[in-house]
């Protein structure tokens, strides 16, 4: 591999093997607490909050999210954190508050097993499914990542270690069950903290400051193409303040999105959406060994979630920031050219068997945005270069930024041997955990939300805890598939989030109505459900992005709306399907009969349930008081990056 | 569940961070392999923090153990 590739040494080797060493322990150690299958799926409701909230948090802190929120960072500059201030905190504070008791309070098991309870088992029976396929190809797409990234930095072959990581997984997974989850979901969180922040720190120096670093972001808004960030020049707060080019239109800021889909379909929709019925984060906060260690679990993660935009955005602001300089020579990471060595023989071919390979023929057969003057620099020196050297500076040549690489592309410039040895690990460790926090949450919801309500009912609890070690397994394999199929096929990932989008999307009105309104029935939460998928599914089918050609990227039926940016369409879908959604189960409730009686619904609906007295608690211990505290946090933020 | 986690979360910081100290100790001075940090002989002052972090996480785990002898047994 061309300058992806990087040595390390024996002790970056001995960290990754402490780190592994250390999991499996936690595994070992576990495995005789294991006696009941609430032991192995539930984690015996025992954890103290602070486990579990560092584990909610880190459920969401995988790799996907590092490498992604980096690239953002990169591309849109500080108004990536909407996903963290607007995206993530009220609805972790709503979660704490107010849906908690449902969850925690009721007898569920699970989030699926609540809307069987709440409504009927045709709404269990689909979002179970859902979040069951969901969670394998969330773990495949970690696991492939993971592959791919020890396969191109260090050279190691995709299958072992794919199939190595996957081992190690299920071995901790298997010993012990959640816990083991969710005990080494903290240790990664520790991990990624530690192990990132030096580099954020060197970064940061090396840029000169703050004050430095938004000066040139300033330049970057300017003229964002120098750095091939944006076709379009922008005002200069552009990649440095949150909201002030969102108030200037789509149009005018790199996300492209306006301020109503950022705050309705981000804030409410999307956010409210993944935080709140999630079952892969929800089931961290329901392994807590009380109600109210349960409701603080979203509150004590929102307190790092809240600063870790330092941690993954900055990086990526920084790498823009160096890439405008050019300082160093550095430069944000190209897309890798597949076909390097065909490429590469093409440019060495004698002058008699390819008389006249122009630079144009190079920039189709690559396929990339390329650079024509390095490839004519290229072509020119040919003969004088040798086959490596060749490759590297086509490469170089490139000119689409690889935003996925640019959190590792800071690491390399930044970590000695040593130092390395820890950021990768810490990569490596959320890589692993993000399979182990999906399988345990699949087990859960197939052993208990499919296997006993569908196939097997009324049988010992030992057979239960046997199926659960048996599914295990069975999803680490199923995950490796998806792995494979998400490696093979590349629009299969285009594909999934699609589908997975349209099903989500709406998921949050149906907990909100069954929660707050009393009326709200199990047909017309169906039927307002299976509406919501169909009503994205539509939307998606009559939209598109400019500048993508109609199919799987939307509009294949009309295109009613164009929207600048992806980000912004998808968005929209979010808030067009949830509304769907509401007003089809609203609709329908109002024409069906209510089959659940008041008594049944206790403990399930907001209207029905006792009222949690907090007094027991020190005040500034109160959920509600923490919330509001958080909120004000959130918003004080919001100011000072306004 | 049984096992507190301040005890793996300390040892294993202890560890990597002894080792990285150690190892930033015996590379000092060595500056091409800190050209990349910036001249900063990053490990030593990480690996002392990571060291410093472990074994705060181990101590808290200890006196943990010793306020709360031995959990009365599960039935």
């Amino acid at each position: 591999m061309i300058n992806a590739q990087i040595q390390l040494g024996i002790i970056d080797y001995v960290i990754m093997g402490i780190y592994v060493l250390s999991v499996l322990g936690i595994g070992w150690t576990l495995k005789r607490y294991m006696k009941t299958s609430t032991d192995f799926f539930m984690s015996g409701r025992s954890i103290p909050a602070w486990i579990t909230g560092l584990a909610f948090i880190s459920a969401n802190l995988g790799a996907l999210e590092l490498v992604g929120m980096a690239a953002s960072g990169a591309k849109y500059g500080i108004a990536t954190s909407h996903f963290y201030w607007v995206g993530a905190i009220p609805a972790m504070v709503f979660l704490a508050v107010f849906m908690m008791p449902f969850y925690y309070g009721s007898k569920a098991r699970s989030v699926p097993e609540y809307l069987k309870l709440r409504f009927d088992e045709r709404v269990r029976c689909l979002n179970s499914i859902s979040f069951a396929v969901m969670t394998l190809f969330a773990s495949g797409v970690s696991m492939n990542a993971l592959a791919k990234l020890l396969n191109q930095l260090l050279g190691w072959r995709y299958d072992a270690s794919l199939w190595i990581c996957s081992a190690v997984v299920l071995v901790y997974v298997l010993k012990g069950g959640l816990t083991s989850a969710i005990y080494t979901e903290v240790l990664q969180f520790f991990m990624i903290v530690l192990g990132f922040a030096p580099v954020v720190y060197l970064g940061m120096k090396d840029i000169g400051g703050w004050d430095k670093l938004t000066a040139i972001l300033g330049n970057v808004s300017q003229n964002p193409e120098k750095i091939s960030l944006n076709t379009k020049a922008f005002e200069p707060e552009a990649w440095t303040s949150a909201w002030q080019p969102l108030f200037g239109g789509s149009a005018n800021n790199p996300m492209g999105v306006d301020i109503f889909a950022m705050v309705f379909g981000l804030g409410f929709v999307l956010s409210f959406g993944y935080w709140c019925t999630n079952f892969l984060v929800v089931q961290r906060a329901m392994a807590a060994k009380n109600m109210s260690a349960a409701r603080r679990t979203p509150l004590i993660a929102a307190i790092p979630k809240m600063i870790f935009p330092v941690l993954v955005i900055l990086p990526g602001m920084i790498a823009a920031a160096l890439a405008f300089t050019a300082k160093d020579n550095y430069r944000l990471p190209p897309v890798i050219i597949k076909n390097l060595p065909a490429i590469v023989k093409m440019v060495k071919a004698p002058a008699s068997e390819n008389p006249a390979i122009s630079v144009e023929d190079i920039r189709k057969a690559v396929g990339l945005k390329m650079s024509e003057a390095k490839i004519f620099a290229v072509l020119s020196e040919a003969k004088t270069l040798t086959d490596d050297e060749i490759a590297v500076k086509l490469q170089d040549a490139v000119t689409e930024n690889d935003y996925d690489g640019v959190i590792l592309s800071l690491v390399k410039k930044y970590c000695p041997t040593g130092l390395l040895g820890l950021a990768l690990t810490a990569l490596l460790a959320s890589f692993m955990s993000g399979m182990a926090g999906n399988v345990t949450a699949f087990n859960t919801v197939w052993t208990y939300d499919l296997y006993q309500a569908y196939i097997a009912k009324n049988k010992s609890d030992e057979h239960y805890m046997w199926m659960g070690r048996v599914i295990t397994v069975v999803g680490i394999l199923l995950s490796i598939v998806c792995a494979y199929l998400v490696n093979q096929w590349a629009n299969a990932m285009d594909i999934i989030q699609l589908v997975f989008g349209f099903v989500n999307a709406p998921l949050f009105a149906t907990f909100l109505l069954g929660m707050f309104w009393k009326r709200a029935t199990g047909t017309g939460a169906f039927l307002g459900l299976l509406g919501g998928t169909m009503t994205s599914a539509l939307f998606h089918a009559c939209t598109i992005t400019s500048g993508n050609v109609p199919g799987i990227k939307g509009g294949y039926l009309a295109v009613v709306q164009s929207f600048p940016s992806e980000m912004a369409q998808n968005f929209w879908l979010a808030s067009f399907a949830f509304i769907g959604c509401f007003v089809l189960t609203v609709v329908i409730s109002l024409t069906t009969k209510q089959a659940k009686t008041d008594e049944e619904l206790t403990g399930l609906v907001y209207s029905l349930t006792p009222k949690i007295k907090d007094s027991g608690e020190v005040w500034i211990m109160r959920p509600a008081v923490l919330g509001t505290i958080l909120l004000i946090g959130c918003v004080i933020l919001n100011v000072i990056f306004f | 569940m049984g096992l507190d986690l301040r005890f793996p979360i300390g040892i294993m910081f202890s560890l990597v961070g002894l080792i990285l100290l150690v190892y930033g100790l015996m590379t000092s001075g060595d500056i091409e392999l800190y050209r990349r940090s910036l001249g900063i002989n990053i490990n030593q002052i990480w690996g002392g923090f990571l060291l410093i972090f472990g074994s705060l996480m181990l101590g808290f785990a200890l006196k943990g153990a010793k306020s709360k002898p031995e959990d009365p047994k599960k039935q």
